[in-house]
């Protein structure tokens, strides 16, 4: 185990450092200057002259490359040019809410996808499992910001059985304020005990989480059903056949467990790509967390907040993985050999 | 598992997949009608001219009749006509696409499998880089960089896209190329790179272009949510995001004029899926 760990931990190191090098290219193409976007339209050479010594665009690529790597790991990601606050504290104060939105779809996904993956498995190549096929695919073929909007039109504007925008109702920081503790509204609610914030942000939840949701319920319930249909031909479910347990006990008794562990890797694997999705979410919904952050940064061409989300869902992404693996190598003595 | 699935995959497409899988055909069929569509538009389209940029004030916001199916947006262009324009745009992208990190990954992977040794390490690891970022927020990034159009979108997918063929080519070929076949070219003196392009490129190609069918729905919601964001094609260029984009503050009043764009995305992922699942089955049996 500790030599697998520290082959695994030295590909991670490898990755990360690849990510910030990749981030950092890419943010070098910028065509605008980045010193003008600081400086404003008005600035006079002298401004201009003051804002590039500042981001040190007057270096050579590897002085600026060696610098940013610097400065990322001492802390500093750069201030952003259109809150003219450090990126860290805005990425520290949008990501809570952007965790709490792909929490809770991820949540709902599991809830969803696995049951439903259960019955297609049981009822292979009939109806039911037609059904569950093809709704997964219809799952992940649907565009995000279009289901958004259109369940928002729906059940908000036309329906008014949930609210349209937003992550609770802010007249209540009047009348019951909330204590911060982990940043996560509905979490800090529940801990507090504050009923009246922790119902509003539920119903503020349900639509988006639904509309995220969507895509990762569909993998879920496809692999859930693929795994099941592979452990339920090994020999140990021929023998509990043999043994008289009927079909549905074999599969949720015995085969369940196994296949379950490929689905939770893949949860782990979709939680990046969800956040990503969530990005066109929360612009529809108005919910205040990385993705409206980034689509402002977008419109101001703000590079040093894009390049700080990007590579906070990037390294995001390789801790899961890595987390996965780990997990994995601990209850699996198989993976570790790999 | 790959040599006879290509083979029959070769001789006769059509009616070897018919008595294989219903989905994988069906969801041919549906992609058909989806290609005909881009390709007949300026012949089936009833008011060609609104695909571009043609306005007629006087009929803003129609909503669906007889001589408008799906009615007429903000300037009063026929929205069934932009749909099937917009058609083109996003099966044009899937295409060049796929084709550009289609070819990239397959060579890099090739290589990577046949070679192994250093060459494999350094293509995984810069693979692994690549598959770090999820394929929309890299693209976001480069499309943020670039200037807003279609070719940037699919430089910008392209670059995010290649990876996953490498990995699947690397791992495919390399197993290909511990096979029998592959050791008796050897002895026989072949040139290391008339094996690669004679053996085990062919033989390697199957999961990949399983993969490209299922990935295609992938590429058009990517293509359709950078447009949407307005990184993407813009006036007057038919595209179902940007359609969605310019449409969404009359969902509520005038629901044709984001519905319909809406569906056409919805629909042409869901034929791409359809089909590639289907291929899948059928490979995996």
């Amino acid at each position: 185990m500790p030599r697998y760990l520290i082959r695994r931990l030295g590909q991670a190191v490898l990755v990360v450092a690849g990510v910030i090098v990749l981030t950092f290219a890419v943010m070098r193409l910028v065509p605008g200057d980045p010193a003008v976007a600081y400086a404003g339209p008005k600035a006079t050479a002298a401004e201009l002259a003051e804002a590039r010594r500042r981001f040190g665009l007057d270096d050579p690529l590897p002085v600026q490359l060696w610098n940013y790597v610097r400065d990322l790991l001492g802390g500093d990601w750069g201030t952003s040019l259109h809150t003219r606050q450090p990126v860290r504290d805005d990425l520290f104060q949008a990501f809570p809410a952007s965790l709490e939105l792909v929490g809770a779809a991820l949540i709902i996904a599991l809830v969803v996808g696995i049951p439903l993956g259960i019955a297609a498995a049981r009822y292979k190549g009939r109806l039911p499992d037609l059904s569950v096929r093809l709704s997964s695919m219809l799952a992940v073929s649907v565009p995000v910001f279009w289901l958004a909007l259109a369940l928002q039109t729906v059940f908000a504007s036309g329906l008014g059985w949930f609210p349209v925008a937003g992550e609770y109702d802010a007249s209540l920081d009047r009348t019951s304020p909330l204590h911060l503790y982990t940043n996560i509204t509905a979490v800090d609610a529940l801990i507090t005990g504050n009923w009246p914030i922790l119902t509003s942000t539920l119903s503020h939840l349900v639509l988006p989480a639904l509309v995220i949701a969507a895509y990762p319920a569909g993998v879920v319930a496809q692999m859930t059903r693929a795994a099941l249909i592979e452990e339920s031909s090994r020999d140990h479910a021929r023998l509990e056949r043999a043994l008289g347990f009927g079909e549905t006990a074999v599969l949720t008794r015995f085969a369940l467990r196994p296949a379950l562990n490929p689905v939770l890797s893949l949860i782990a694997l979709v939680f990046a790509y969800s956040i990503v999705n969530g990005f066109l979410v929360e612009a529809v919904f108005n919910w205040p967390g990385l993705g409206r952050y980034a689509a402002d940064s977008i419109r101001s061409l703000d590079t040093p907040a894009i390049a700080g989300v990007t590579l906070l869902v990037a390294v995001l992404y390789v801790v899961a993985n890595l987390a996965v693996d780990l997990l994995q190598g601990v209850v699996d003595p198989r993976v570790r050999a790999r | 598992m790959t040599a006879p699935a290509l083979t029959t995959l070769r001789r006769t497409p059509l009616r070897r997949l018919a008595g294989v899988d219903r989905l994988a055909v069906a969801g041919a069929v549906l992609l058909g009608v989806v290609v005909l569509a881009a390709l007949l538009a300026p012949w089936i389209a009833p008011y060609p001219e609104d695909g571009g940029s043609a306005t007629h004030p006087l009929e803003a916001l129609l909503p669906p009749s007889g001589a408008h199916w799906f009615g007429t947006d903000q300037v009063g262009r026929d929205v069934l006509s932009r749909v099937l324009f917009g058609a083109r745009t996003s099966l044009l992208i899937a295409v060049a696409v796929l084709a550009v990190s289609g070819v990239a990954g397959v060579v890099l992977g090739v290589v990577a499998g046949y070679a192994g040794g250093w060459a494999r390490d350094v293509i995984m690891r810069v693979t692994d880089v690549f598959l770090a970022f999820p394929a929309l927020l890299l693209s976001l990034a480069l499309a943020v960089v670039l200037q807003p159009s279609v070719t940037t979108v699919i430089v910008a997918i392209a670059v995010t896209w290649w990876p996953w063929y490498a990995r699947l080519t690397a791992s495919v070929a390399a197993s290909v190329a511990t096979r029998g076949f592959v050791d008796s070219a050897r002895c026989l003196g072949v040139p290391a790179p008339l094996i690669v392009l004679r053996h085990v490129l062919p033989n390697s190609l199957t999961p990949v272009l399983v993969q490209l069918s299922l990935d295609g729905g992938g590429v058009i919601l990517t293509a359709a949510a950078l447009s949407y964001l307005g990184l993407g094609a813009h006036e007057p260029t038919s595209e179902w995001g940007l359609m969605v984009q310019q449409g969404q503050s009359l969902f509520t009043t005038d629901w044709w004029v984001v519905t319909f764009p809406g569906l056409a995305i919805l629909v042409t992922a869901f034929s791409f899926n359809v089909l590639g699942e289907g291929l899948r089955a059928r490979l995996s049996r």
